[in-house]
């Protein structure tokens, strides 16, 4: 990662234009070219310092569900949990945690309704209790990491 | 009829829409012209592609279009998720004046689930280190002063998913 990249990504992180040539009209900013920004923002993809570059979208304004849920998993069994948990396509994201609630993660649906069945099968599949922490109300969200 | 006629415009609007998510949710083309290959994809204008953006953009269902990067890789190895029991009359602003502070990338009230889950405030703290997390943490203890009457802070120690939001197909 050098000097441009930084710049890349830092600039990215705000926003991207809506217009015919949006990279072009980014790479003036950096005195670079269209080419050379497509080029770095595909090998940074590639390469995994970016885990993705388009529109972020709002899951709750698009329709659908979201809630964060919470289980204590005894440690012999939290290899095989994770598994289970894992395999359900609603789990967005799953975390290890050092507490003990040690098992976080992040249930997608595309309606509301549907969020209260994953998380009974969940139960049943694992044997673990679930906590679900719905957001109740969003202060901030705002993924800014400076390089 | 006029109304019937809105109706099925309105519906067409979001049939596009949700092709537009589908052909976007992987991430924008890398092309010159990203809007106006996605329109050759989806068999519409380039002008209606940007309109449909700049629409979802405006309602809220787009929140900013940009990268992502992955924070561990940039040396953000240490986050905390900060949780805070915070009497109810004060969570409104006790979250405005967390969710400002510049370490926190995220801040939402969620319920409480007693006895096994006494807190309602999350703020999601991100550093190089666990020292400087912790440091974080205890400025908006500082912040909070009287208001909050426990927390703690739980670090992640792996990944086990992530796969970010999808639409089925």
């Amino acid at each position: 990662m050098d000097a441009l990249d930084r710049r890349i990504i830092n600039e990215l992180q705000q926003g991207f234009p809506v217009c015919e040539r949006p990279y072009q009209a980014i790479a003036e900013r950096f005195a670079s070219t269209e080419s050379e920004l497509i080029t770095r923002i595909g090998c940074m993809l590639d390469d995994g310092l970016l885990t993705r570059f388009g529109p972020l979208f709002h899951a709750e304004h698009m329709g659908g569900a979201l809630t964060l849920c919470a289980m204590h998993v005894p440690r012999e069994s939290f290899e095989a949990v994770a598994e289970t948990v894992n395999a359900f396509p609603e789990v967005a994201h799953n975390y290890q945690r050092d507490h003990h609630m040690n098992m976080w993660f992040i249930l997608a649906t595309e309606t509301p309704a549907a969020l209260r069945s994953v998380i009974d099968r969940i139960e049943q599949a694992t044997g673990q209790q679930v906590l679900n922490l719905p957001k109740l109300e969003e202060f901030y969200v705002g993924l800014y990491f400076g390089v | 009829m006029n109304s019937r006629r809105a109706i099925d415009t309105q519906e067409t609007e979001r049939e596009f829409d949700r092709r537009l998510v589908l052909a976007t949710q992987a991430g924008l083309p890398l092309d010159a012209r990203p809007y106006h290959w996605l329109a050759s994809e989806l068999g519409v204008t380039p002008e209606r592609v940007m309109e449909r953006i700049n629409a979802m953009l405006a309602d809220g269902r787009i929140r900013r279009i940009g990268a992502v990067p992955n924070h561990y890789r940039l040396g953000y190895t240490a986050n905390g998720m900060s949780v805070w029991d915070v009497p109810d009359e004060y969570i409104a602003a006790a979250g405005r004046e967390i969710g400002a502070l510049d370490y926190v990338s995220h801040c939402y009230h969620r319920p409480r689930k007693p006895p096994h889950w006494p807190y309602n405030l999350f703020a999601m703290v991100h550093g190089h280190s666990r020292p400087e997390v912790i440091a974080m943490v205890e400025r908006i203890a500082a912040l909070l002063g009287t208001r909050q009457q426990a927390h703690d802070i739980l670090f992640s120690s792996r990944i086990l998913k992530k796969t970010g939001l999808r639409l089925g197909g």
